[in-house]
């Protein structure tokens, strides 16, 4: 079975410019620090919200955060992402991880996390791609260019 | 001491640094401050001021940053203590005005009101500067020097409990960003 690309997702966060990768992690996303350049600082949040308002700071300060993050934290980070995308109007950008996805679309898994995470992100108007197994992590460069073209907030879910 | 004479000492005292003021300081701050690097955090994510406080000093090293918060806020979110003591932005001044409630709802007790030592959490957090104040004499003399400092710093202040009541300011957030941002430049 398909693994996540995480050397692929590494270099397009690169190729994106972006110069801090806020993130708590998660067992399938876990190595991604491993493959990160050097040039993009990491900061290692507590919790979820706090990485978001962290992003927000280092936005208005003129870098190019992504926030990283499994999707059970982005249920405890709601408020910080109302505040952020829709009160401060930032263009954050997320990666999730979308636990049990791939099992949960193949009715392998009723993860509660894994069914209710499209819906929450519908309810936040917020744009998103789903990366899949063995998929093209390019998709996080196109989608991270029309969120800072466009001045929006976006998520890449990454199926885990 | 009260939340309005500490917030007048810190008024003398700045010159550039940005303000991020959250919760009883964004209510108060506008009567002492209208400086175009202040940032007037109303609709906020409540616990949230230090860490947007923290993204800001390290995108901006030539910046100093100062955040004032409320004791409530910090509980919500005490590990951004342990976050900001790990990074170690050497330009973030957090400033906890301690009134042991919840002033902006009306005044309810805050958990373990008054009672809780956040220098100290501070300080088990590796934060290379922590104070707890409650003499406004001793705040006001500490001002210049901290607001120079090598932090990041961190100041607990404990002020009467006065409820108070929140509203926006008139002018948009989206109004006020731009002109921060127009600042900073
Ligand atoms: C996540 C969240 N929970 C609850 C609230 C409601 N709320 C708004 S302000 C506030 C109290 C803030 O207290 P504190 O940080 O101590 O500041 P003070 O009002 O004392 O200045 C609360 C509980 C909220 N806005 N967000």
């Amino acid at each position: 079975m398909p693994t996540i690309d995480l050397a692929g997702i590494a270099a397009q966060l690169q190729a994106c410019g972006i110069t801090h990768m806020v993130w708590i992690p998660d067992s399938e996303m876990g190595g991604l620090e491993a493959h990160l350049d050097p040039s993009i600082r990491l900061v290692r949040a507590c919790r979820e919200g706090e990485a978001i308002a962290i992003a927000a700071g280092l936005m208005l300060g003129g870098a190019r955060p992504a926030v990283v993050i499994q999707c059970t934290g982005f249920f405890e980070a709601g408020d910080a992402f109302r505040n952020v995308a829709k009160d401060l109007g930032l263009p954050l950008f997320l990666l999730i991880g979308h636990r049990n996805r791939t099992a949960f679309l193949e009715g392998r898994s009723k993860d509660s996390a894994a069914k209710h995470l499209q819906a929450v992100l519908g309810a936040w108007e917020l744009e998103y791609i789903a990366l899949e197994p063995g998929g093209d992590p390019a998709v996080i460069g196109e989608l991270y260019a029309r969120s800072q073209g466009s001045g929006s907030a976006a998520a890449v879910i990454v199926a885990e | 001491m009260r939340t309005d004479e500490c917030l007048a000492a810190l008024a003398e005292h700045r010159t550039a640094e940005v303000v991020i003021a959250s919760m009883t300081s964004a209510v108060r701050w506008p009567a002492y401050s209208d400086h175009p690097r202040d940032l007037i955090y109303v609709p906020s994510t409540m616990g949230g001021a230090p860490s947007l406080g923290l993204g800001l000093a390290l995108a901006r090293p030539d910046l100093r940053v100062v955040v004032l918060n409320g004791d409530g806020s910090m509980l919500m979110s005490l590990g951004s203590l342990v976050t900001i003591g790990e990074q170690a932005p050497p330009n973030l001044v957090l400033v906890v005005f301690d009134n042991g409630m919840y002033a902006v709802t009306g005044g309810q007790p805050t958990p373990g009101a008054g009672q809780v030592d956040f220098a100290s959490m501070a300080l088990a957090a590796r934060w290379p500067i922590t104070h707890r104040f409650s003499q406004l004499g001793e705040w006001a003399e500490a001002l210049p020097g901290l607001l120079r400092a090598e932090g990041p710093a961190f100041v607990q202040l404990t002020v009467e409990p006065e409820p108070t009541s929140i509203t926006a300011p008139p002018v948009p957030m989206s109004e006020r960003l731009t002109k921060l941002l127009a600042a900073l430049d």
